[in-house]
């Protein structure tokens, strides 16, 4: 185990090196002048475009601009946008609110989500299976803005019912709108295969074994088959907090959230580089830990799985 | 099929005391397919301290009264359509599921046939076994355990304590099944229904099993059903031997009877596609055909179409299960005339 863990954490330097430089490239590629338009009307003069070409390393090839960004990364330096704000600060800043809601999005996906799923997998074909179904074929039909501008006015402002934007404080109440709506494909997901795995085990022999112990039902579902039904969930939930904080960019503007997702769009415009580079290395890092967090759980739900 | 009568052991009838009986007992699968007869009229008991061995091919229907016994037949597809199931004399068909709850692990308790599936493959043997203990005797997580051991030293696994904490995929086919049958007789059942519990063994492991299974039930004068189609692994453990033909017993007896002179061409059949060492060398012999669709049963015996006796009286009249001689039963026209041969 000590020693899986450790080739699995070396593992991750490749992984890292290589999606950061994928993404510093990409960037690097987009077409467009980062000065256009920092000047007015007019365009920039030439001693200001020198001066910042020289402070950002702008003419430098790629591969040095990206060794001079790694170095500074390591020194936890996130380097700053053109205006001089440091980068860092902005992810301090934007991180934890789209953490916030992704964790909340997360937890309203596992517990409806496993909720339907577990229900509808025991009493396949009643009208609670039919509904599920339904349901969540429309939240995986239709997309992410079109819930979130249908709820928000629906709730938020005809119903009145919760504030249709979310105040600058995030707290938990006011989140759960946007974390449904940010959860909701995933949670029609988690529900469908759920609703398979339970189904799938429950014929199994050794829920049968359990039933012929004379086990009441509550514990052969909620010990024996659910264990057994939740390995295929705990991938999907696992795998799908980076997913949430990337996929968060929609959810955020609609409810006015200040996430990495606004950030990251306006880096994108301006071709800040770094920026874009900085948030996504951290999401990066996030996608990595979740990754290693399943393999770990997976031992732990389902015995026959031993790394050496 | 209303005629069949029930054999009882003194031929007097069907006496009340019995342990568990089952009674003209009727199951159906009802699939996409069409209606598949499953069970059509069983009848059969077994008292305390006595071993009934329930021999017949796959989809004889022997597995699925034993579900039924159970209630853990898969319902749909499976329906009970008549009969009755009764244990201390009580019909368990007409009880409350709670009530059928509390009599399984304590009243009858089951060994399954493949131990690998039929154990939770993410619990220990030991939580497996200790749950019995915690859950339906309310122990303590501590006294559990130290029974759950003592449960599997009484099986005979070698370093029962230390085995507690494996998983069923770090045990051996065999030393499984000994988990297996330690975890059905932890509450101590007055029946324990074996169904084929060393089939899925290596035949030295088989009879180690069918050793340890005959010990434990002798010792606890248990009442035993014990499935099998094979015909060697009952003769040394079993008293009385039920045959099973589409559904129905053909043929019951003692099992010296049975062996010696059996009063059905079914159990002949099987009784000669025994290998034997004098015929080495030569053809195995077989019982013609093939077990006939159990959406479509043959009218008559359902047997008549593979059977070498057949008559035309065979494929118009259902012949019931009678009395042949003392303590013994056969469903089949000319019973009398094979008892009777020489």
């Amino acid at each position: 185990m000590g020693r899986y863990l450790l080739r699995r954490l070396l593992q991750l330097v490749p992984v890292f090196i290589g999606t950061t430089f994928l993404i510093y490239w990409l960037v690097w590629s987009v077409p467009g002048d980062p000065f256009a338009g920092k000047c007015g009307d007019r365009p920039c003069p030439a001693n200001y475009v020198n001066a910042m070409t020289e402070k950002y390393h702008l003419n430098d090839s790629i591969w040095v601009q990206y060794a001079t960004y790694m170095k500074n990364l390591f020194q936890g330096d996130f380097g700053t946008t053109f205006s001089g704000r440091s980068i860092g600060d902005i992810i301090a800043t934007s991180y934890p609110n789209t953490l916030k809601l992704a964790v909340v999005a997360l937890a309203i996906e596992a517990i409806i989500g496993l909720g339907a799923g577990v229900l509808t997998g025991l009493r396949r074909n009643g009208f609670l299976d039919n509904l599920v179904l339904i349901s969540t074929l429309f939240l995986i039909a239709l997309p992410v803005f079109v819930i979130g501008f249908v709820l928000q006015w629906l709730i938020g402002v005809k119903w009145g019912l919760v504030r249709p934007t979310v105040s600058n404080d995030m707290p938990i109440t006011e989140l759960l709108l946007p974390g449904f709506v940010l959860g909701s494909a995933s949670m029609a997901y988690i529900a469908r295969v759920a609703r398979t795995s339970i189904a799938e085990n429950r014929r199994a022999d050794y829920v049968r074994t359990a039933i012929a112990k004379g086990l009441p039902m509550r514990r052969v579902v909620g010990v024996h088959l659910l264990r057994n039904s939740l390995i295929p969930v705990v991938t999907l939930l696992g795998t799908d907090l980076g997913a949430l904080m990337g996929g968060a960019i929609v959810t955020e503007g609609i409810f006015g959230i200040n996430g990495i997702g606004r950030q990251v769009l306006r880096a994108i415009v301006t071709k800040q580089s770094a920026t874009v580079v900085g948030i996504v290395v951290v999401l990066v890092l996030v996608y990595l830990v979740m990754n290693l967090l399943v393999d770990l759980l997976y031992a732990a739900l389902d015995p026959r799985i031993r790394y050496e | 099929m209303s005629e069949q009568s029930a054999p009882g052991a003194d031929g007097s009838g069907r006496p009340s005391g019995r342990l568990l009986e089952v009674d003209d007992l009727r199951v159906e699968f009802r699939t996409r397919d069409g209606v598949a007869k499953v069970i059509n009229g069983v009848t059969y008991h077994v008292d305390a301290g006595e071993t009934l061995a329930v021999l017949g091919e796959s989809g004889s229907g022997k597995s699925v009264t034993a579900q039924t016994i159970m209630g853990i037949l898969d319902t749909p597809p499976g329906f009970v359509t008549g009969g009755q199931v009764r244990f201390h004399g009580k019909d368990m068909l007409a009880m409350s599921a709670e009530q059928r709850r509390r009599i399984r692990g304590e009243g009858i308790a089951m060994i399954f046939q493949d131990s690998l599936s039929a154990l939770n493959p993410v619990f220990t043997v030991g939580f497996q076994i200790a749950e019995q203990f915690r859950i339906r005797r309310g122990m303590s997580r501590a006294d559990a355990k130290k029974r759950a051991i003592e449960m599997l030293d009484q099986v005979k696994i070698p370093n029962a304590k230390g085995r507690y904490s494996n998983y069923p995929h770090q045990f051996s086919g065999g030393m499984r099944q000994r988990a297996m049958i330690a975890m059905s007789l932890a509450l101590d059942p007055e029946v324990l229904i074996a169904d084929e519990p060393t089939t899925a063994l290596d035949v030295t492991v088989q009879a180690q099993i069918m050793d340890l299974l005959g010990e434990l039930q002798r010792e606890r004068q248990m009442g035993m059903i014990l499935i099998t189609h094979d015909l060697g692994v009952v003769a040394d453990v079993a008293d009385r031997i039920a045959v099973m033909y589409a559904g129905r017993i053909v043929e019951e007896a003692d099992v010296y009877d049975l062996y010696a002179k059996p009063a059905h061409p079914y159990t002949l059949g099987l009784l000669n596609s025994i290998p034997r060492m004098d015929e080495k060398g030569q053809e195995l012999r077989t019982i013609k055909g093939l077990p006939p669709n159990l959406m479509n049963i043959p009218p008559g015996c359902p047997f008549n179409p593979r059977c070498p006796m057949a008559q035309p009286v065979c494929r118009e009249k259902l012949p019931p299960l009678l009395q042949v001689g003392r303590s013994r039963a056969s469903a089949c026209h000319f019973a009398e005339e094979l008892v009777n041969r020489d």
